[in-house]
């Protein structure tokens, strides 16, 4: 069996993981989009932490299970980053547009 | 340290038994599955790729039920692990049979929502919002399916008195399908930003 530690009051995290559902889905209504943003993605990394500290017990974990953890969204990071500049930058010396430009698929080839 | 019971529980050699130290290193792997799905989405999106506002045609209140049964089932698994730790395999079962439950109404709902969308046209090849769509829901769906027959086999396996600490580790697992859909929901369902 896992060690021994006070268990939260899991009712209440999920009680309190409600009454963020219903802020999320009641933000949109305003229609304020940068509000809906908030609401929708700020609250969503306030309920992914309540999850993960209460009912995964993470707050409860050695710190290797954290940096694993960080590690891993540190490396999505560098690939966001990464992939970032090819998606989003379309103009520029270097810039070829494949699309367009048929012959340059097959230069590459 | 006891060297009693499985070896998932006793054996460690970072401080966290290696039976859930294994199910964070899957769930660390599992952050680039679900992670690189997401980034792919967000870079489409920003880029104004054509497509995205088909976002204002899924069901916000199908997304929004679907979120409370997943976080009614988180709860539900976490209580079965508090109720094992007590030596309570019979209430753990139970607690593990209403999580399963939930996740029938989970893919209930979502079949209903699948089945509208396609029969509206909006299949995998549509557009490049509708094929992120059904990737990033369906592979979600498969973890869901995954996880309710794991602990369906747990649950069986606790009320013969075996391998109590399995509750745990699925419990870790249920909650992390819990946490893909918590972003899944605003990405897909909310912010058609």
């Amino acid at each position: 069996m896992s060690e021994t530690y006070a268990h939260p009051n899991y009712i209440k995290i999920w009680f309190w993981l409600l009454i963020l559902l219903a802020l999320s889905v009641a933000g949109p209504m305003l229609e304020i989009p940068a509000l809906t943003i908030l609401t929708a993605f700020g609250i969503a990394v306030v309920k992914a932490f309540l999850v993960a500290a209460n009912f995964m017990h993470l707050k409860f974990e050695k710190k290797i299970i954290w940096f694993l953890l960080i590690l891993s969204m540190c490396l999505l990071g560098v690939f966001f980053f990464g992939a970032a500049p090819d998606v989003m930058m379309t103009e520029g010396d270097q810039w070829i547009d494949c699309i367009a430009d048929k012959s340059c698929v097959e230069q590459r080839l | 340290m006891s060297t009693h019971g499985p070896i998932a529980t006793h054996r460690s050699a970072t401080g966290v038994p290696s039976g859930r130290l294994a199910i964070w290193w899957l769930l660390a792997s599992e952050i680039f599955i679900f992670g690189g799905l997401v980034v792919c989405f967000v870079l489409f999106k920003l880029n104004g790729t054509p497509g995205f506002e088909d976002a204002s045609l899924t069901s916000t209140a199908a997304g929004a039920i679907n979120t409370f049964v997943l976080l009614t089932s988180s709860l539900s698994i976490v209580l079965a692990h508090a109720a094992i730790e007590k030596g309570d395999s019979a209430k753990s079962f139970t607690y593990i049979w209403y999580t399963i439950g939930g996740g029938f109404v989970f893919l209930g709902i979502k079949a209903y929502e699948y089945t509208g969308k396609i029969l509206h046209g909006h299949t995998l090849t549509d557009n490049l919002f509708w094929s992120f769509y059904y990737t990033m829901t369906g592979l979600h769906a498969l973890h869901v399916i995954g996880g309710m027959v794991i602990m369906a086999l747990i649950s069986f396996d606790i009320r013969k008195g075996h391998n109590y600490q399995r509750v745990e580790l699925i419990g870790i697992y249920w909650h992390f399908v819990d946490l893909v859909w918590i972003f899944l929901f605003p990405l897909l369902y909310i912010a058609n930003f």
